[in-house]
């Protein structure tokens, strides 16, 4: 699909979403009108990102009520427009959250419209096919009727009440909701950069739960098979898998979904290097679920509450690159994370999903589940590679790429666990669907990780490109002792620079908007800090943290990181001179880009964020140091320097 | 053909480190490419022709253009760790590691950009940070790698002044030969990748991470390799040292020799560092045909016998005392005996370490006096070789030391390898890990460093491979270049008849892939420097020689034939010894006449593949001294007998008359008729029994002591006692500790 018809497809949307609502900027309010109703009019927060406990009731009775057989993928699979548009028992309920349904444009039989899958409301006018097989427990997940006596409910109502931010976040809405909210001069064509995005009338972020592809995210329902069955995994994957290699990239390629790993690599581009045959040579897919990056914890959350959305993940993402088998490098420290993954693997196999003739497509796919070690470094692609062999977990040299030389030295290809978690439903729904959220070249939905000083720390499926100030408002109740008491952010990962207060004020959450506030998306992984941080101990930590998950292979990262970490040590105290505030800048460039992997640049880069943003704080620590010690020099590290050292 | 595959100078090492486990046969994940075309490429901005696949540091070393490195090194994987050798690369963000980019057509790359020059300067500054800068106090000093890039590339001054100090690493005990002082490693693990591809020592690695990481055992155990020395000249830096060398001499005041090794057959090419009269330390050579550049423990580290127990002046016994005695007396007192002994009576030994030149001259006094009666060294040293000497392809390693690396299968008979010649050992693990080589072993079983069928311990084990359905058998008759190592200790064995017998119906029964235009498979592998020559001069029992039941010489000559038997000699013999050492064979002489070691004398030896190669003087012989083959041309002078040269070129060109090849130095002929020989070893051993189920000995019971200059050297006693006689791991540290408190 190309980005004309995702156009037309947004527009399409943005319409249909008019015509439901009663006026334009009411539609930026209906999130939070919906789940102000459904809290029972005592919530006024937008619940976006929390399923109901409800559902799991609705799911209950449904599963009570029809055989499980009903719902296997065959039956399913089967299930064709005409019959069960009118067997549908639930369609009248016509809500918005029908649009949840796993559509794919690409699966329907008639293909009458490729145009279905809505980001904003219900498609009326699309083809029913994928609605109409969709069990009913899919569609009444998101039944308005949530219970009140969701534990989760409960605790953030209680939370509520402290939180300060709850009228900002209204505040926020109130203004977003005066400007135009749809404009039909403006599609999907946002601009990259955070200027001319300014100009833009489109807001990101307020993804609505039935364009969620982690349902269970929380682990509020059934994580097993019949569970994630409930929620749509495992549908229709024999049609994905006999649609082909080639179909399954295409659909990828159009989704412009991005490595969730951190580099943000194109994942459609990635999968199709392994290219076409390796004659005597088997293939493999390893998933990174090696989650070590400090501040991250996404792809746990998928392994123990939905684990089918990985091994379906892997199924599809192997068919693409024609892989023999899956290996899931899971992070030594995530024990309960392996077993459940353990487990949806052994239902997956018991119930014929993967295996020989995976969902009776006739594809032989294996899963593997490797634990690792526990370091840092098995993150590293081909570290992790070396690890599975039975390594040392040390990067390898590129070239030779994975693709080419990777596992056991077969072609392979290294994946995030969301990168491949979200691929089945990219497939289902449609890479269109998936390319509608975000900014251009940063499209989909995201796990965001939120941590450190905020009122709710919490890890939530929001739009690519959302405000971080919205992110964190919306979803975490804000900072902790509001806005203005932030002082920087770290917006992904302990590898990312941090950003400052006035950047954070209206930094988009992608990879490119913050490639231009010279940070990166890495991960996700949001690290608060607020007012009272010792911003110098805090990255001292996070070089620390280096030095000590340095491998060691490379001179600059192994001699660096430590000369690094020994000089932040006395940096937080204050014991240095300004000058080497210039060399510990020029030791993290002769760290950054000379290394094997990118540890190297992960140890350099938050030091440099530090010093651009906050010099200043660095310079006036060391005056102090030195003004306290004055009347005992010996104890200044710059009396120890020779002349020429400080000159 | 096969000469120029195994010229190419490390062509292996990157694509070694490509892991690609496309053929099944691939040991570590890794193959050889074959050579490829030649492409062109752009350095700095020049035009320049490069093989394809070469790492690029090797396309700028042939172009002219140094890169430093410390990791990198043509004979082992690619480690690119040092990131020393960062160069620009069109196209590319960021520096690249030279030595992991292999060569395409069209990179353009360049070396001489302030970036480039940045980098380096940062990496410098780096591998500095943590060397404690001892150079004074270091052995490395004068030839330490970072030394010398630091100073052309590094910066002009240092800003580590952290409080917090430098790194300090605790030192390895890995046994009495290296030294260790791992503060000043710069983890770029040349060792350990030396230690698990070449050594096949594979518990020396890395342990702990980032500044952390240190090179060591992981459990503490001596480093038990013969190659284990190869790791000093490895180490760029002084982390690992010569023990022995320690604090000894600063390279810049050795007088610097091209010479050859003697303490086995293979002839390393070694470079003899001396100070005065002193030889220092022993380094290898590069020779891509014979040791490329690694040499053996032994070869390295024996020097200091050539110290001890030396024979410094003629020595004439009078009852059970050595008398010294002056040249001109001690060759009258053997001249008498020459002349009144009869010729039949007479005997001449040659040893392991004798030279051409003093066999062809001993030979030649010998048959001017009318004797033939001329013996080798060892077991079964007077009867007339099984093996035969008429045909050279019968005597020598014909498919050559780099040949071996092509073998795809190799029948071991009565010999270890390791023990006998640990080149040919390093060899065969190439050939094993990288060409997919599949190795079976008669004779007792060993650690070889590589995976072997063991076919049995006797005799009759051999007759396993005429078995078609065993595994080994079949491997064999698939091989495209097989090979059979027969053993010098068969020659030795009571019944080695039996084994040559078997051979030679192996070899026929393949004869078209043993014998091939570019390939001959018959090898045999002697474990002595002097061995070949004395063959090639035809200094050998002729079989018609009365002595050889029951000893019945009166005159007994011993040129450096320390392995004799004593029960060989006669009591009622006049026993004369030349050589260097007193050893064995001085203790049973009536006369002794001091000769010169290998590093005093300019003299030739012909390895087990039959090349000629010449030793040179280092240093002069101790005190009275001589060398060998002018003691023997002064003693026919003396005996009134004066052999027809004078000096060196005279004399070899007499050895030129005996055999061409014993003056075509530095190339191992190939030897022709060598189905003809295989025949011949048929027709002589038809019929050889196997002679009952005892098991083949041990040819070479303790590597470290083989010959006069190993007993005599302190340090092979130290290593024999940690690596070879302790028992367990842990004795053989406490051994180790103790030797060196």
């Amino acid at each position: 699909m190309d980005s004309a018809t995702g156009a037309v497809l947004y527009h399409q949307g943005r319409c249909t979403s008019q015509q439901g609502l009663a006026e334009p900027s009411a539609f930026f309010q209906q999130p939070l009108k919906v789940h102000h109703q459904t809290a029972g009019g005592s919530q006024p927060f937008p619940f976006a990102s929390r399923p109901f406990k409800g559902v799991a009731k609705g799911q209950d009775r449904i599963i009570r009520n029809q055989p499980a057989s009903k719902f296997t993928l065959k039956r399913l699979g089967l299930a064709t427009e005409a019959k069960t548009e009118a067997s549908r028992p639930s369609s009248a309920l016509g809500s918005p959250v029908l649009s949840n349904r796993p559509t794919s444009p690409a699966l329907s039989v008639g293909g009458s419209s490729p145009v279905s899958s809505s980001r904003f409301a219900p498609s009326t006018t699309g083809n029913g096919l994928a609605s109409d097989s969709l069990p009913a427990s899919i569609r009444r997940r998101v039944h308005p009727a949530a219970s009140k006596f969701d534990r989760g409910v409960e605790i953030r109502t209680m939370l509520r009440f402290s939180s300060r931010s709850l009228a900002v976040a209204w505040t926020r809405g109130g203004l977003r909701s005066a400007k135009p909210a749809c404009s039909i001069t403006h599609h999907t064509a946002s601009l990259a950069t955070v200027a001319s995005d300014a100009n833009s009338s489109r807001r990101y972020g307020g993804l609505k739960d039935q364009d969620r592809i982690f349902t269970n995210l929380y682990g509020r329902h059934d994580w097993g098979l019949k569970g994630a069955q409930a929620r749509g995994d495992w549908y229709k994957t024999k049609e994905i898998l006999l649609k082909g290699d080639d179909w399954i990239i295409g659909e990828v390629k159009a989704s412009g979904l991005r490595g969730r790993g951190g580099a943000g690599f194109p994942s459609g581009l990635k999968w199709s290097f392994m290219g076409k045959s390796s004659p005597g040579r088997p293939r493999y897919l390893v998933v990174n679920a090696d989650e070590g990056e400090p501040g991250t914890c996404k792809d746990r959350e998928i392994m123990r509450h939905d684990p089918h959305k990985l091994v379906e993940g892997c199924l599809v993402a192997g068919r693409a690159m024609n892989a023999n088998a899956a290996y899931i490098y899971v992070r030594g420290e995530f024990y309960n994370e392996a077993s459940n993954l353990q487990a949806a693997i052994d239902q997956a196999y018991k119930a014929g999903l993967i295996g020989k003739n995976a969902c009776g497509s006739g594809y032989e796919f294996d899963v593997y589940v490797h634990r690792g070690a526990g370091a840092y470094i098995c993150g590293e692609e081909t570290a992790l590679i070396e690890s599975i062999e039975g390594k040392q977990g040390k990067p390898r040299l590129k070239p030779p790429f994975p693709a080419n030389i990777g596992l056991f030295g077969c072609p392979t290809t290294v994946a995030n666990v969301e990168t491949i978690a979200v691929a089945p439903t990219i497939c289902r729904r449609g890479g269109a669907w998936f390319a509608g959220f975000g900014r251009e070249r940063n499209s989909g939905t995201k796990l965001f990780c939120i941590s450190g000083h905020v009122n709710r720390p919490c890890t939530v499926e929001e739009e690519m490109s959302i405000p971080l100030k919205e992110l964190i408002e919306r979803h975490c109740g804000g900072v902790r002792g509001g806005w203005d008491n932030l002082l920087a952010v770290i917006p992904g990962g302990a590898s990312t620079p941090l950003l400052p207060k006035p950047v954070c004020d209206d930094v988009l959450m992608d990879f490119d908007g913050l490639r231009d506030a010279q940070s990166g998306l890495g991960t996700a992984a949001v690290i608060v800090m607020d007012k009272s941080t010792d911003i110098v101990a805090a990255i001292n930590r996070l070089s620390y943290f280096f030095r000590h998950e340095s491998c060691g292979q490379c001179t600059p990262c192994r001699e660096g990181t430590g000369w690094l970490y020994n000089m932040m040590d006395r940096f937080v105290r204050g014991q240095g001179r300004p000058q080497e505030i210039d060399q510990i800048w020029e030791l993290t460039k002769q760290i950054e880009g000379h290394t094997i992997c990118a540890l190297g640049d992960a140890a350099a880069w938050p030091v440099q964020g530090l010093i651009r943003h906050f010099r200043p704080e660095l310079e006036r620590r060391m005056t102090q140091y030195h003004q306290a010690d004055s009347d005992q020099p010996q104890a200044v590290l710059g009396s120890a320097l020779p002349a020429a050292s400080v000159s | 053909m096969l000469h120029t595959l195994a010229v190419g100078r490390a062509r292996y090492a990157l694509a070694r480190s490509i892991r690609n486990a496309q053929s099944s046969t691939a040991r570590l994940l890794s193959t050889t490419n074959a050579r490829s075309e030649k492409v062109e490429i752009f350095i700095n901005n020049k035009p320049v022709m490069a093989e394809q696949g070469e790492a690029v540091i090797q396309a700028c070393e042939q172009a002219g253009i140094d890169i430093p490195r410390f990791c990198y090194h043509d004979r082992l994987a690619v480690a690119g760790n040092c990131r020393m050798c960062l160069v620009e690369m069109e196209r590319s963000p960021k520096p690249v590691a030279s030595c992991a980019i292999p060569v395409t057509a069209g990179l353009k790359i360049h070396t001489d950009t302030p970036l480039v020059h940045k980098a380096r300067e940062g990496v410098m500054e780096f591998l500095l940070a943590n060397h404690p800068l001892d150079c004074p106090i270091c052995d490395q000093g004068g030839e330490c790698d970072l030394q010398d890039q630091s100073m052309r590339y590094g910066g002009d001054r240092g800003r580590f002044y952290e409080p917090a100090g430098k790194r300090a690493v605790e030192n390895k005990n890995l046994g009495p030969l290296v030294k260790t002082e791992m503060t000043r490693c710069i983890q770029c693990t040349r060792c350990v990748r030396f230690a698990n591809e070449v050594a096949g020592a594979p518990e020396l690695g890395t342990t702990g991470r980032g500044n952390d990481m240190q090179i060591g055992t992981y459990v503490e155990k001596v480093l038990a390799t013969e190659m284990s020395g190869n790791i000093i000249d490895l180490c760029p830096v002084g982390a690992l040292t010569s023990k022995p060398y320690s604090f000894t001499a600063r390279p810049w005041e050795l007088k610097k020799t091209e010479s050859i090794d003697v303490m086995d057959g293979i002839g390393s090419n070694i470079r003899v560092d001396s100070r005065g009269t002193e030889v220092m330390r022993i380094l290898p050579r590069l020779n891509e045909d014979v040791n490329t550049e690694w040499i053996s423990d032994k070869t390295r580290f024996a020097y200091d016998g050539l110290k001890r127990q030396r024979l410094t002046a003629p020595l004439i016994r009078q009852g059970d005392k050595f008398v010294p005695a002056t040249w001109q007396e001690a060759l009258h007192a053997v001249a008498d005996r020459l002349r009144t002994t009869n010729p039949a009576a007479m005997q001449a030994v040659a040893g392991g370490l004798a030279d051409a030149e003093s066999l062809v001259a001993l030979k030649d006094l010998f048959n001017r006096l009318g004797s033939e009666n001329l013996t080798l060294d060892g077991p079964r040293g007077e009867e007339a070789p099984v093996l035969g000497v008429d045909i050279r392809a019968n005597y020598v390693l014909n498919t050559t030391l780099a040949g071996v690396e092509h073998a795809d299968a190799v029948l071991l008979v009565g010999t270890n390898p390791r023990h006998e010649g640990a080149i040919l050992n390093t060899r065969l693990r190439s050939a094993y890990l990288y060409n997919g080589l599949e190795v079976a072993l008669v004779g007792p079983r060993m650690d070889l460093t590589y995976d072997y069928n063991h076919l049995g311990d006797d005799m009759s084990a051999i007759d396993a491979v005429f078995n078609k359905g065993h595994p080994f058998a079949q491997k064999l008759a698939a091989a495209k270049r097989p090979m059979v190592i027969l053993g010098s200790g068969v020659a030795e064995l009571p019944n080695g008849e039996y084994l040559y017998r078997r051979v030679a119906d192996l070899v026929n029964q393949h004869k078209e892939k043993f014998f091939q235009p570019d390939w001959n498979g018959f090898n045999v592998f002697h474990r002595t420097a002097g061995r070949v020559a004395a063959m090639d001069i035809g200094f050998v029992p002729n079989g018609q020689s009365t002595h050889q039941q029951s000893p019945s010489s009166k005159f007994m000559y011993l040129l450096s034939a320390d392995d004799i038997e004593p029960r060989s000699i006669p009591k009622d013999a006049f026993v004369v010894y030349q050589g260097h050492h007193g050893d064995v064979g001085a203790h049973y002489a009536d006369v002794i006449l001091p000769g010169a070691a290998y590093t005093e004398k300019t003299s030739t030896f012909v390895n087990t593949e039959g090349r000629t190669q010449m030793t040179r003087a280092a240093v002069n012989p101790p005190m009275s001294a001589r060398e060998d083959w002018k003691v023997i041309r002064a003693l026919s002078e003396v005996a009134g007998i004066p052999l027809p040269y004078e000096d060196l070129p005279t004399l070899r060109g007499r050895m030129h008359e005996i055999s061409p090849t014993l003056t075509r130095f530095d190339t191992a002929e190939p030897c022709f008729f060598a189905q003809l020989g295989i025949d011949q070893l048929a027709a002589k051993t038809a019929g050889a029994k196997a002679g009952g189920k005892s098991p083949i000995p041990r040819v070479v019971t303790d590597y470290y002591l083989t010959n006069p200059i190993t007993r005599a050297s302190s340090i092979m006693a130290k290593c024999s006692a940690v690596f070879t006689k302790a028992k367990t791991d842990a004795e053989a540290l406490e051994v180790s500790k103790q030797a060196h408190a």
